[in-house]
């Protein structure tokens, strides 16, 4: 690993807290960086991928003869070959019984349920010869009705031994809900969709295996995100022994929730190198990518809201659907439970009951993305909100203060998610105070002012929101501290790098837990199954929460070894052993550099080094506000965004930077999925927004105007960093804010603001829509 | 076939099918991996490499065309050792975060410094509306080519 000394000779202690530049940039800016593409093997093969190009149909026959007379061609792999039946790809997260059989197969073997479904793997010399071969595969597939969307009667099953479209129903759950609606005073019920639309990481994903026939050993590149959770499937499906498979991660090109999950071809690209007894290297192109990984949101709510005339809200219930496509893939019921647990977001509602129907169509499967389920819902329940306080004619702001969970309320639990049970509570906070704090740097006061304003042909509006963030899931992390001979110290974590910055902010936890300088450290190992022994990755914000806090917890071990090994160097009792900057001292100024005990050491057998986990199954919650201001062309349906704040409290920073990059970078993100992106799909299941140019995604120009402020007033009980995920705040509220803005900026239209994306020519018929209908009322 | 390429100055030969795209010569011919390939349409610009002073999507260009042309990488911007200005200030600016994007940014605001030291901020952005990035929101990454503009002015 390549390593950029940082310059420390300024920097004070602790290094948490510092904006400290990073270590992976050198590597990157020189582009030196190690992506998956960038490595090769000697007598690699190169597979394609050939995949199904309808969208629902019974796979007849696939007839490789013409593809395996090209020279350069050296296999073709099909369902037959794994032998049938296939494997299944297991749920990860938020497993159901009920839910098995709609789990996916490695590859197709009688039935197509998804346009880009595994059908086969061309092994050849190039990726161009693999891509000729895919071109001369005979591939019949009889068509059968097409299953787009939910409700209805379907003109077809998907699976037809479960008899039905519909997968399952989740609940969340807390008090007593009916009683409440039929008593109260005010009710409002309004239905709201978000599109389908992806994660999008700008590396496509790949992979490279090698089997070594002698050892009996897979060795799997281009892993990431869960690579111990992925060896465990893998060598099920394989009948291998875990230790028989190594995972490791390369420099990741960003994840987002897509990257880094069990897909189809982390069993080919295995299954196909053992099979040719030659390394084979898979890259997806960018159309595959838009078919093959996980889509994401694709959800819709009806939401009914009980309150007092004067806001007080008594009572939220619903029922949203969510279009999971083909298959429930590894974390596929993920955002459905997100949707129901934290549909009521921050605020203080007692009686809570919010259903999700989960639904199967023959569209690529449906996985997380950055705040899964909390984007989707928190746009449905904020937009609500602005609803109820327009029609009330309550002020906005004082109506979401007013209910938001109090720092008093601290533990407070969420609604229980059936059929799962168990809830989760929000640790630590004061939610008024992020909310107090974004209304002052947005100016609220004075850009009210504007709300509803035409100014030079043009609406603006402003809206506020509040949201959580649920991060840091557990059980646990794993963490190995070991000092290797040079007499730095390596430190291997479970948690994976997606590209946040990790082994930056490692370095700066274990510095500060071990009271050493970032040159003292040989290295932040990550992403692996040969570092550690047990380790779980990187989702649900959990890295430096998990990771972070396992190093934490094993630097005391590590620390003991250490002395145990000075003292007899020293002439003392390992207890009469003071650690300070990489030196070890005994009780009269005699010292050891950590170099001389490591030197002391390797002439013995066993290294210094200790190994263990933090556990923790208290998830963290960070919260916040964001505010803005947009302008609205009815013209064109162009939406400018001319402010956008946000201010989170993430119980500790520890690094500003790389924080302040993740919010931002997450806003940005959810201004393209309310504005530009969006998957779409015709009536026969194809894709048609296959490329870049027609699946947009936000660029330089689309969004200058963002402040970001980070608080750390309250840290989290629930570790020793005191520290909250924040890898996916930025995201969630930007949904319902833009959209309110929007609205509150053409309420003299009256236009109603109900779905996202807010593409330009979607707004501009919704405002066309209106006025076409007043002018028909005038007249 | 062998093409003869000039490439970071150098004179380079490689094999090259006509197919073959001058991103993939440079990548796995060349072994200069620093030059991504996100799209292959030319619509995200992680493949910009600089031909004749110009920024160019290497995916939408044909190795064979190269011939006869300067072409220069994310490599041939870098210095043997350490950061130029323009990386420094992509570092300082935390204007990347899984790099994936950066050598196609790199080599597109190289080409637009190169040409005009004095570029405005909108025409900073209008010039990096090419390249897609999905990490970091964009704003650190116009203030770090803004703040880099001082070191492609001639020295007085």
């Amino acid at each position: 690993m390549k390593r950029d000394p940082i310059d420390t000779s300024t920097a004070s202690r602790p290094l948490a807290g510092q904006a400290i530049e990073r270590i992976e940039d050198l590597r990157f800016l020189r582009g030196e960086g190690q992506y998956l593409d960038d490595l090769t093997l000697p007598h690699m093969l190169h597979a394609v991928v050939v995949r199904s190009s309808l969208a629902h149909g019974t796979l007849r026959s696939i007839d490789a003869t013409a593809a395996l007379a090209l020279p350069g061609v050296h296999a073709v792999i099909t369902a037959r070959d794994i032998g049938i039946p296939v494997p299944r790809i297991p749920m990860r997260l938020d497993v159901l019984d009920e839910l098995h059989a709609y789990e996916q197969p490695v590859i197709a073997e009688h039935k197509v349920r998804y346009v880009g479904e595994p059908i086969a793997v061309v092994l050849a010399d190039s990726p161009a010869l693999a891509e000729d071969g895919a071109d001369q595969l005979i591939v019949d597939i009889e068509p059968l009705p097409v299953v787009t969307t939910r409700g209805g009667e379907a003109p077809a099953l998907l699976f037809e031994d479960t008899g039905r479209n519909l997968a399952v129903t989740l609940r969340a759950v807390r008090g007593e809900v009916d009683a409440i609606f039929r008593a109260a005073p005010y009710t409002r019920r309004e239905h709201f969709s978000v599109q389908r639309h992806a994660a999008m990481p700008m590396e496509p994903r790949g992979l490279l295996a090698f089997w070594n026939a002698e050892a009996s050993h897979l060795t799997i590149l281009g892993a990431c995100k869960v690579p111990h959770a992925n060896r465990r499937v893998l060598a099920g499906q394989l009948g291998l022994p875990e230790a028989a498979i190594d995972m490791q991660e390369n420099d990741v090109g960003g994840g987002f929730g897509a990257r880094g999950e069990f897909y189809p071809e982390d069993y080919l690209i295995a299954f196909a190198a053992r099979h040719a007894r030659r390394p084979v290297k898979w890259v997806e192109d960018r159309r595959e990518h838009l078919l093959a990984t996980n889509h994401a949101r694709d959800a819709e709510c009806d939401l009914e809201i009980a309150c007092t005339r004067e806001g007080h809200i008594l009572a939220l219930r619903g029922h949203a659907h969510t279009d999971l496509g083909a298959y429930i893939r590894t974390n596929g019921v993920t955002p459905s439970r997100n949707i129901a647990q934290v549909c009521c977001g921050p605020y203080r509602i007692e009686h809570v009951q919010i259903d999700v129907s989960v639904h199967m169509t023959n569209k690529t499967p449906v996985g997380t993305y950055r705040g899964p389920g909390r984007f989707e819902t928190d746009f449905f329940r904020e937009r609500l909100l602005d609803i109820v306080a327009a029609d009330l004619g309550l002020d906005r702001v004082a109506f979401r203060r007013a209910n938001l969970v109090r720092s008093t309320d601290m533990p407070w639990s969420l609604p229980v998610v059936m059929p799962w049970g168990g809830g989760s509570e929000c640790d630590s906070g004061d939610y008024a105070s992020t909310l107090a704090h974004a209304l002052r740097e947005f100016d609220w006061d004075a850009k009210r002012a504007l709300d509803g304003q035409l100014i030079d042909g043009r609406y603006h509006g402003i809206a506020i929101g509040c949201y959580l963030e649920g991060g840091a899931s557990g059980p646990r992390e794993g963490a190995r501290l070991r000092l290797h001979d040079d007499g730095r110290v390596g430190v291997y974590v479970g948690s994976s790098s997606i590209g946040q910055g990790l082994e930056t902010v490692f370095t700066q936890i274990a510095c500060d837990a071990l009271d050493i300088a970032p040159e003292d450290i040989a290295g932040i190992f990550h992403g692996s199954t040969r570092y550690v022994n047990e380790g779980f990755g990187a989702y649900s914000s959990r890295s430096t929460v998990m990771g972070g806090s396992a190093v934490v917890v094993v630097a005391a071990p590590f620390k003991e070894h250490i002395r145990a090994a000075a003292a007899p160097l020293l002439g003392c009792a390992p207890d009469q052993v003071s650690l300070a900057r990489a030196i070890a001292s005994g009780p009269h100024g005699e010292t050891v550099s950590f170099r001389q005990i490591a030197e002391h050491r390797a002439q013995r057998a066993e290294p210094v080094q200790a190994e263990g986990h933090f556990a923790s199954n208290r998830r963290t919650y960070s919260y916040g506000a964001h505010a803005t201001h947009v302008a609205v062309d009815p013209g064109t349906g162009r939406v400018e965004v001319i402010d956008y704040v946000a201010v989170e409290d993430v119980g500790r920073i520890i690094n500003p930077a790389t924080l302040h990059g993740q919010a931002l970078g997450a806003i940005v993100q959810g201004l393209g999925g309310v504005f530009l992106e969006h998957l779409v799909h015709d009536e026969h299941g194809q894709l048609l927004t296959a490329s870049f140019a027609d699946y947009l995604l936000p660029g330089a120009c689309d969004f200058p105007n963002i402040r970001v402020f980070a608080l750390e007033e309250h840290p989290s009980p629930n570790n020793p960093l005191g520290a909250k995920g924040a890898g996916e705040g930025g995201i969630i509220p930007v949904g319902g804010v833009i959209a309110n803005a929007v609205a509150s900026a053409l309420r003299p239209l009256n236009v109603g603001i109900h779905e996202l994306p807010l593409s330009p020519a979607k707004l501009w018929a919704s405002i066309a829509d209106v006025r076409h209908e007043s002018a028909g009322t005038a007249s | 076939m062998q093409v003869k390429l000039e490439v970071n100055g150098k004179s380079c030969e490689a094999t090259v099918e006509a197919r073959t795209t001058l991103a993939d010569c440079l990548r796995h011919e060349l072994m200069l991996t620093g030059t991504h390939v996100g799209c292959e349409h030319g619509v995200c610009g992680a493949c910009t490499v600089i031909v004749d002073g110009a920024a160019v999507r290497s995916c939408l260009m044909l190795a064979v065309q190269a011939v006869g042309h300067s072409v220069v990488t994310v490599e041939g911007i870098s210095l043997p050792e350490g950061l130029t200005d323009l990386q420094a200030s992509f570092r300082r600016n935390h204007a990347l975060q899984c790099g994936f994007c950066t050598p196609g940014m790199l080599t597109t605001a190289h080409a637009l410094l190169t040409h005009e030291p004095d570029a405005s901020e909108e025409r900073i952005r209008d010039v990096l509306s090419g390249n897609l990035c999905r990490c970091t929101g964009y704003i650190p990454i116009v203030q770090a080519v803004l703040e880099a503009r001082e070191a492609y002015r001639p020295k007085s």
